[in-house]
């Protein structure tokens, strides 16, 4: 009797088991698309311009700018295996100043259960030395990327915040922070280029007939924090790719998933 | 019969053998003003990736109308042309450093546009990574043409001169930033520079012979300048620190980009094709003749931490050269002076 109770019991399970995971199959198919939305923050505020923070230094400042590239998106599943976006589709110039540009929406994506999202703040080096007919869209240095390319120094500029603050010796209380480097042609440089690995709280589904967002948060007042404290009084301007490195080095923990919407 | 079609009253026939005359002479034309991108036998491989933007007659067209175009300019005064002169072999002959836009002053030698498919790294710094991307720097540049590129191409998009020119060149009317910069890539690719006597000595042409001083002049370089003016493009194509100098504060060349110590006073390898027409000479302008160059080679080469090793062999500053080997490397050096290139009215403004 306990025998015929056991088998039972496991047999029980067995099609628990089994019928979760037909479930889950039937659940996410084919291929959909998932929504990446950049929200910036200023520590546990919203971030807008015109609005007075406090950075780790202790200085006050005021926001008139802020843009950054992300790019070259993968997404990866528990088990380690990964989804590579294709490239084309990943270049995305996210503009404070521009509504509607920190949402990325990425299509075709295999069905799955994702649990991180890699992506660059930047733009690869390999993209960085292209011929122009590469340079379209959010990479156009006559469009959007007009702004984000130094031209005596080809590249793109990968990460900008400009404002204002008293701690500021420059002409007009102003920082300007110019964050690029793609590591050089022919001679190594500054790398200024950083991949970004989010674990996410809760698994990300994607599938036929879906459309999950995933709400990343990207704290622009940590770039100035960790592990390098930025004091504007000490250091208002930054546009070339060496001294960048420090500001480069600061975007590891400024960006986390926050939360993300199944259907 | 009498008024069969298939017979040719007098006048008619004369017109028809007019009509086909015209015809003729039309395509002749065309034939002859057709733009193909040709590599010299005596060169190596190009760098440029002409499968992304080959060259065509109606993109060479625009690039040179481009070329040409002060709109690019703030003010609309200043061209690429204006300091990339056609008969200076595209320097700005005569002027050490050019003057911009309101007469604003840069602090190097504008250097010749020619043999670019050959090159992957622009500028004496080498800044510039692709030819496509290179124009931006001059038009954005505050002492050249001080327009933010964007503009630059808003400014061209409402001239109607160019829309027709960007349907012919790209297939559509759409004006943009790529297509603009590939039209110009197009027009900089064909300066092609490679009809000096030398050339036609080397390739075995029309006969041409060295004269004895020429080719001994030929072996001298060969055999004291030619580890930076390598192959018959007569430049590594790389960076060095020749000694102008023992101090760098107003222009670091090369470390401008690389930010690195060891880079600090280098600066790209020029050809040494075209020396006639592009005097004065070095990144600074700061030697008017050939002669100055060479006596700076031999007895005026200064010393820096960077200087290139092949300038200080031995504990000795310079490379060692007699009176009568810098006339033969100067009568040399006359065999690289292209005079085709420089005339070829296709390159000049129309």
């Amino acid at each position: 009797m306990k025998n015929t109770k056991s088998i039972f019991a496991v047999f029980m399970a067995l099609s628990a088991l089994f019928s979760v995971s037909s479930c889950k199959k039937d659940k996410l198919k084919g291929k959909g698309t998932v929504k990446l939305t950049f929200d910036s923050r200023a520590g546990n505020a919203n971030f807008a311009y015109g609005t007075e923070y406090t950075n780790a230094a202790g200085e006050k400042l005021t926001f008139t700018k802020l843009q950054y590239y992300v790019s070259n998106f993968v997404l990866i599943k528990e088990d380690g295996s990964e989804y590579v976006v294709p490239q084309e589709l990943t270049y995305r110039l996210i503009d404070e100043g521009v509504a509607g540009s920190e949402v990325i929406t990425l299509p075709d994506i295999p069905a799955g259960e994702y649990t991180k999202v890699k992506f660059i703040v930047g733009v690869d080096s390999l993209r960085s030395t292209m011929d122009v007919s590469k340079r379209t869209g959010d990479l156009d240095p006559a469009g959007k990327a007009a702004d984000m390319y130094w031209s005596w120094n080809s590249g793109y500029i990968f990460f900008k915040i400009e404002g204002t603050s008293p701690a500021s010796t420059r002409t007009g209380n102003v920082f300007m922070y110019h964050i690029g480097g793609y590591g050089g042609y022919s001679t190594p440089t500054a790398n200024n280029i950083r991949t970004i690995t989010l674990t996410s709280p809760n698994a990300i589904e994607i599938g036929e007939g879906r459309a999950p967002e995933v709400h990343i948060y990207a704290d622009i007042l940590e770039s100035l924090k960790t592990p390098t404290t930025i004091s504007i009084a000490n250091t208002a301007v930054v546009h070339m790719p060496m001294a960048a490195t420090t500001f480069a080095n600061n975007y590891a923990d400024m960006f986390k998933i926050d939360h993300v919407h199944n259907e | 019969m009498k008024n069969s079609p298939a017979q040719f009253s007098k006048p008619a026939f004369l017109f028809v053998l007019f009509a086909a005359l015209l015809v003729s002479c039309r395509k002749e034309k065309n034939i002859k003003e057709e733009i193909r991108f040709e590599i010299p036998a005596n060169f190596p491989a190009p760098k440029y990736n002409f499968s992304s933007n080959p060259v065509t007659t109606a993109g060479f067209e625009l690039g040179r109308k481009l070329f040409y175009e002060p709109q690019l300019s703030r003010d609309n005064t200043i061209s690429c042309g204006s300091c990339h002169i056609s008969f200076s072999a595209f320097t700005h002959h005569g002027h050490a450093v050019s003057h911009g836009i309101d007469n604003r002053l840069g602090i190097r030698n504008a250097p010749p546009v020619m043999n670019t498919a050959w090159s992957d790294e622009f500028m004496w710094d080498g800044g510039i990574n692709q030819l496509d991307m290179l124009p931006i720097a001059p038009i954005e540049n505050p002492v050249e043409m001080d327009l933010e590129f964007a503009i630059a191409v808003q400014k061209i998009k409402n001239n109607p001169a160019y829309p027709p020119l960007f349907k012919a060149a790209f297939g559509t009317e759409e004006i943009t930033g790529p297509r603009l910069l590939q039209a110009l890539s197009q027009f900089m690719n064909m300066l092609v520079s490679a009809n000096a006597k030398y050339d036609k000595w080397k390739r075995g042409e029309d006969n041409v012979q060295l004269t004895a001083d020429e080719l001994d002049g030929y072996h001298l370089v060969q055999q004291k300048c030619a580890s930076c003016h390598s192959t018959d493009l007569f430049t590594d194509n790389k960076f060095h620190n020749n000694g102008i100098r023992s101090t760098f504060t107003i222009d670091s060349g090369r470390a401008h980009i690389t930010q690195l110590p060891q880079d600090v006073g280098k600066f790209k390898t020029p050809s040494l094709r075209n020396l006639k027409y592009t005097a004065p000479y070095m990144h600074d302008g700061s030697f008017a003749t050939l002669e100055q160059v060479l006596d700076h080679y031999a007895q005026g080469v200064k010393y820096s931490p960077t200087l290139d090793a092949e300038l200080q062999k031995n504990g000795i500053l310079g490379i060692p050269l007699t009176a009568i080997e810098k006339q033969k490397i100067i009568a040399f050096l006359n065999t690289l002076n292209d005079e085709k290139f420089v005339k070829d009215r296709r390159f000049a403004e129309q």
